[in-house]
């Protein structure tokens, strides 16, 4: 359908970022194709240590999920984007496909392997996140290709994560955000997955960051390598949301407190987090 | 100018009353309500999906009838602030808010009482955060928000009968 309509046309699932954008006039598609009404398109399941997300998946369902809870990470991510209302339209393939800067969904994805399942004309294909997303609001999707599904792998035992984003306030996106996916030993860190969101075009891997970390008993030594290396990785424009420098530090900030409660987490406390308000 | 658009039919719930319309598909879901159904209550305080004064319930989901299409209500139910009353009653948490000034202008009103109903509908003893949350995007710029958790509060506490 999408292929006969041409290349002015577009997909609607939540709308939440589409219908402002029409209203703005940013956008203005020659024809709208609702998703909403295809039914086995919304659910959440754990198979095979994965789970898989429907692209029409709302942020909501995913925050009441038992299943994504076992992720906090997720949980995070789901109660944190924008407010209610938003979250009870929004939805996580919308968020993928729209490739926002700011989209929290990226952000933390791309620290568990996750894979974008795309449904085109000719088929079928599944590509890595990092790959899917290449610019800002840029994704490899064709025209006439839709994000069928998100599938992201269980973090191994020892596993911990956190996700916590700065706000002015509910409604908006975040100034910075951080998610940061261990696998602790004991106190040895085997593993390390740290992005940094709002701060470049896309969702940033300071690698130098995860570096600091692994293999490492995590001090604060360590945690200030870490964060010195997020700081210089990120690389944010100054907005009305703060000065660049600003933002780096903020998003240095988040990086410590991220980790402090992804060890935590690992270790199997239960650990509540919020994003921080202004 | 947009030229004009050929209409499409819809069927939705509003208020418990079912209604056959047929409306242009760019029509908003809240420019439905206010202006082709004379319900007037749903406020518009932004039409940038940030206010919150648009909030009705749709299938018990609380969400901002200006970032919707009302085509994208087809079939469903729709209760807006003009469907809290029964038979005259002020609804508990019409009352409450009355009770406790929860309201002073009254523009935001419609909106937070929707979604002081979803949060009610489903945990009837919230706590603060939980009442934070659950408003957190129903913008009010007169009360300093005290008295509207004061209000959630009273009307869980009459919704419980307590
Ligand atoms: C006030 C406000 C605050 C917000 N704050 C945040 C925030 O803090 N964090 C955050 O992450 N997000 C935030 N958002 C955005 C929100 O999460 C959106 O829901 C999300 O970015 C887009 O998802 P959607 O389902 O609404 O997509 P839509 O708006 O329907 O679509 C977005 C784009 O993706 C395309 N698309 C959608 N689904 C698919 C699909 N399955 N396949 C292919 N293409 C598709 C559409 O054609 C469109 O181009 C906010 C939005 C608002 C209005
Ligand atoms: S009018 Fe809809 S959110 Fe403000
Ligand atoms: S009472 Fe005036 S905006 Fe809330």
């Amino acid at each position: 359908m999408l292929s006969q309509l041409g290349d002015e046309a577009k997909v609607l699932a939540g709308g939440q970022s589409l219908i402002p954008l029409m209203k703005l006039r940013f956008a203005n598609p020659s024809h709208l194709v609702d998703l909403n009404f295809i039914s086995g398109t919304s659910y959440i399941k754990e198979e095979n240590n994965a789970l898989r997300f429907g692209a029409l998946t709302r942020h909501a369902e995913i925050e009441a999920s038992p299943i994504a809870a076992k992720i906090p990470i997720l949980h995070d991510c789901a109660a944190g984007i924008a407010d209610v209302q938003v979250r009870n339209r929004g939805t996580i393939g919308g968020s993928l496909a729209e490739a926002d800067p700011s989209g929290d969904w990226a952000t933390v994805l791309i620290t568990l392997p996750t894979e974008v399942r795309c449904l085109g004309r000719t088929g079928e294909r599944s590509l890595p996140l990092s790959d899917f997303i290449k610019d800002a609001y840029t994704t490899t999707l064709a025209h006439d290709e839709l994000v069928r599904e998100v599938v992201l792998k269980v973090p191994p035992k020892g596993g911990g994560g956190a996700y916590l984003a700065f706000k002015r306030s509910a409604p908006v996106y975040p100034t910075a955000s951080a998610a940061v996916q261990l696998t602790m030993e004991g106190d040895i860190c085997k593993d390390a997955a740290i992005a940094l969101g709002c701060v470049g075009l896309t969702a940033i891997r300071p690698k130098e960051a995860e570096a600091a970390l692994r293999g490492q008993r995590i001090t604060d030594k360590t945690k200030s390598a870490a964060m010195e290396a997020a700081r210089i990785a990120a690389d944010p424009q100054t907005d009305m949301r703060g000065s660049a420098d600003y933002k780096r530090t903020l998003a240095a900030a988040l990086v410590k407190r991220a980790i402090d409660i992804a060890i935590r987490r690992a270790a199997g406390q239960q650990v509540e987090v919020s994003h921080i308000y202004a | 100018m947009p030229e004009a658009v050929e209409k499409v039919t819809l069927q939705l719930t509003v208020n418990g009353k079912l209604h056959s319309l047929s409306v242009e598909p760019r029509v908003l879901l809240v420019e439905l309500l206010r202006e082709i159904l004379d319900l007037t209550g749903t406020h518009v305080g932004c039409d940038t999906t940030y206010c919150g004064a648009c909030t009705v319930l749709m299938n018990g989901a609380a969400v901002k009838s200006c970032t919707m299409f009302a085509v994208q209500a087809e079939g469903a139910e729709v209760l807006t602030v003009e469907g809290l009353e029964k038979d005259g009653e002020l609804h508990p948490i019409q009352k409450a808010f009355g009770d406790s000034y929860g309201l002073q202008c009254g523009y935001c009103t419609p909106g937070l009482m929707i979604s002081t109903l979803q949060l009610l509908s489903k945990n009837r003893k919230p706590n603060e955060k939980e009442m934070r949350k659950a408003i957190a995007g129903n913008t009010c710029r007169c009360t300093g928000y005290q008295n509207i958790f004061k209000a959630i509060q009273l009307a869980a506490k009459n919704m419980n009968g307590a």
